[in-house]
């Protein structure tokens, strides 16, 4: 003891194996991931395992001890991961191009299986993107366009995380949804042809709101037309006689006006009433 | 080089201070100082110069001399009191001067030093600083801790000065809950448009952003692998799905409101499904917009709006004219008439002559006595006359 006290070096040298040799015997497991514990290659235990009831404080996680240099604990990841699917054309029933973009999430609930089956989280990954994408192309293979635009895209949701999680049990995963991000018609024709029939519908909606208002405009006109008409029948209908003379005379002073242009010549005949008198008779 | 500088710089401080006395400088003073990292540096000291050898474990290089590190603890001179120097002097006075045979300052302590009594001092130190270091926590108003226990949750700690086991016990991650994150999704300043299919299979660019924050700091740490990159993606897919059933009106104008408020729903519901420990506070739609290639098409339509409207205050024009006009006339008539009524005949002739003499009064005038004169109408005169109009009214008048 004595020596050692006196040669610090010998001391360090003691502290830092057994440092060594603790930290190949306990592990810190720590909420957000679990452990497969291998021994040689063969795996013996598991750490920390995903249990959905379980509340934070009382999972597996904390110290774990294992065999010193023996055995090795490969970390699996515990929370919800995602895989996101490529962009890509999808055929609807009705013929019609769509790009869609969709991801997953899952979370490795039975890390053994994954150890064994998949050997690390990212052949997990990729295994299930190509899955993912096929298991879409068939969901909406199966629809018309329209039925991803309502609340049927739900049930469609619902049958292609089916589909992915059959596939994703067998590596220890548990698919918890599956999302479309976007569902966009492909650039070039598609779009542009959408785009046409927008324009063609905003023309006619612009047209149609002209005639309306045409409509409208004439309707007010015939109205007001009535009216006057009703005004001036209930007032001129009182003497008709008089007002053929009455107006007649409106008439004239209208029409034969300098003012309104034109010369005007009158030819009269003596025996014009208005001359009457002129004779001296 | 910079070593050596230091090393320089470094003596003529030391120099500078009396032996025995707590250094002042930045170095001296450090050991007690509050900093995490100055137990380390400390310690390689003790264990490089205690053993003498100069050999074994870490240098520090603030106390080696400027040549070499290899024999430093021999070469020292004298008047270069080290931060080492000073410890073991401290640790000896304050233990009653122990083996005190220590030599002068750095003589030949390397070897005849008591390094007993220095190791537990040192330790000491180095065990308080860590204590004090990692069990205190400062959690800030608007900040959460969240305390592990070797890894496992152990609890939340609320605002104020935490107390926990030091470091690799427990750790603790603060969380800040009340900062309002925002996501945008689209822009609204040129840039690429996004464009998002409405139920009636149009396209509208839509601008949007989310504000967020966290609910639940535990959950928010070990539920997601990338919280912040699942809130925009369950935007996306929330909004997407929200817009597949709204018409291109409503999400152009009225409806906006409501899609904000189904989409932080929705949102809501999906994040809960994860156990997110996200609150999303609301969705604000920035803009939403037809896309560029049929905005044209979209204007002609509000210019046909306002050409509808026009169409129809020019017929209510119209109509209040026609009406007034009507009116006027009706009324002018009735009054008329209503003297008519008293003396007919005559004022009928009134009327006439009146007309008649207004009328005649400006125009050219033929009149034709005898019925045997053949009435000669020089048609083409007539019809010139408007042309030339002020002398021509003779040619009938005078004959």
């Amino acid at each position: 003891m004595e020596r050692i006290w006196r040669n610090p070096v010998a001391a360090v040298l003691i502290a830092l194996g057994f440092l060594i040799l603790l930290g190949s015997t306990v592990a810190i497991v720590p909420e957000t991931r679990q452990g497969v514990i291998v021994r040689f290659g063969q795996p013996v235990r598991i750490l920390n395992s995903y249990n959905p009831k379980e509340r934070f404080g009382q999972t597996g996680a904390g110290l774990a001890v294992r065999f010193p240099f023996a055995e090795q604990v490969v970390w699996i990841d515990k929370r919800i991961q995602s895989v996101e699917m490529e962009r890509q054309q999808v055929l609807s029933t009705d013929q019609l191009r769509l790009q869609v973009d969709a991801f997953a999430r899952y979370r490795i609930t039975n890390p053994l299986r994954m150890y064994v089956s998949a050997g690390s989280e990212a052949r997990v990954e990729e295994a299930l993107r190509p899955i993912l994408g096929s298991a879409l192309r068939n969901e909406l293979g199966k629809r018309p366009f329209a039925a991803l635009l309502s609340p049927e895209r739900g049930l469609v949701m619902h049958n292609i995380r089916n589909g992915l999680n059959r596939v994703a049990r067998q590596y220890g995963a548990e698919v918890i949804d599956v999302r479309i991000k976007r569902a966009d018609l492909p650039d070039g024709t598609p779009l542009q042809s959408a785009f046409q029939r927008m324009r063609t519908a905003r023309q006619q909606e612009a047209l149609t709101i002209r005639a309306q208002g045409e409509k409208q405009a004439q309707i007010i006109r015939a109205e007001a037309d009535a009216a006057a008409a009703q005004v001036y029948a209930a007032s001129f209908g009182k003497d008709p006689q008089f007002y053929d003379f009455y107006r007649a005379m409106q008439a004239y002073r209208r029409t034969f006006n300098p003012q309104n242009g034109g010369e005007t010549s009158v030819i009269l005949s003596p025996d014009n009433d208005f001359l009457r008198e002129f004779r001296g008779r | 080089m910079i070593q050596n500088r230091l090393a320089r710089i470094r003596r003529r401080f030391s120099r500078l201070s009396f032996p025995g006395f707590a250094m002042a400088g930045p170095w001296g003073g450090r050991p007690e100082g509050g900093e995490g990292d100055d137990g380390q540096p400390g310690q390689d000291n003790t264990q490089g110069r205690a053993g003498g050898t100069g050999s074994g474990g870490p240098q520090n290089p603030w106390t080696r001399p400027p040549r070499s590190g290899q024999g430093g603890g021999n070469e020292g001179g004298g008047a270069r009191p080290s931060l080492i120097e000073d410890l073991l002097r401290r640790g000896r006075d304050s233990f009653g001067g122990g083996g005190g045979n220590g030599g002068g300052p750095g003589g030949g302590f390397a070897r005849g030093g008591d390094p007993r009594a220095l190791w537990p001092i040192a330790l000491g130190i180095i065990l308080v600083l860590w204590i004090a270091l990692t069990s205190f926590h400062r959690v800030g108003p608007q900040q959460r801790g969240v305390v592990l226990m070797l890894g496992s949750y152990s609890r939340s700690m609320t605002p104020g000065i935490g107390l926990t086991l030091p470091a690799p016990f427990e750790t603790v991650e603060t969380i800040d809950v009340e900062e309002i994150r925002s996501v945008d999704i689209g822009s609204v300043s040129g840039g690429g448009q996004n464009l998002v299919l409405t139920g009636d299979q149009n396209i509208i660019d839509l601008a949007y952003s989310v504000r967020w924050n966290i609910r639940d700091p535990e959950l928010y740490l070990f539920e997601l692998a990338d919280p912040d990159a699942t809130v925009q993606e369950v935007a996306e897919t929330a909004m997407r799905a929200v817009l597949a059933t709204v018409s291109l009106n409503d999400a152009l104008g009225a409806g906006r409101t409501g899609i904000e408020q189904q989409v932080a729903l929705k949102m809501q519901e999906i994040l809960d499904g994860y156990r997110s420990g996200i609150r999303i506070q609301g969705i604000a739609i920035k803009q939403a917009d037809p896309p560029n290639e049929v905005n044209d098409a979209f204007k002609e339509v509000s210019a046909a709006k306002q050409d509808a409207t026009t169409y129809v205050n020019q017929a209510a024009a119209y109509a209040q004219q026609l009406n007034a006009r009507a009116q006027g006339e009706a009324a002018a008539f009735d009054k008329v008439y209503v003297q008519y009524k008293l003396s007919p005949e005559v004022t009928r002739r009134r009327m006439y002559y009146e007309t008649m003499e207004a009328i005649l009064a400006d125009t050219d005038k033929t009149i034709i006595e005898a019925n045997n004169v053949m009435p000669y109408l020089p048609l083409p005169e007539i019809r010139r006359k408007p042309k030339d109009a002020g002398n021509s009214t003779a040619v009938e008048g005078n004959r």
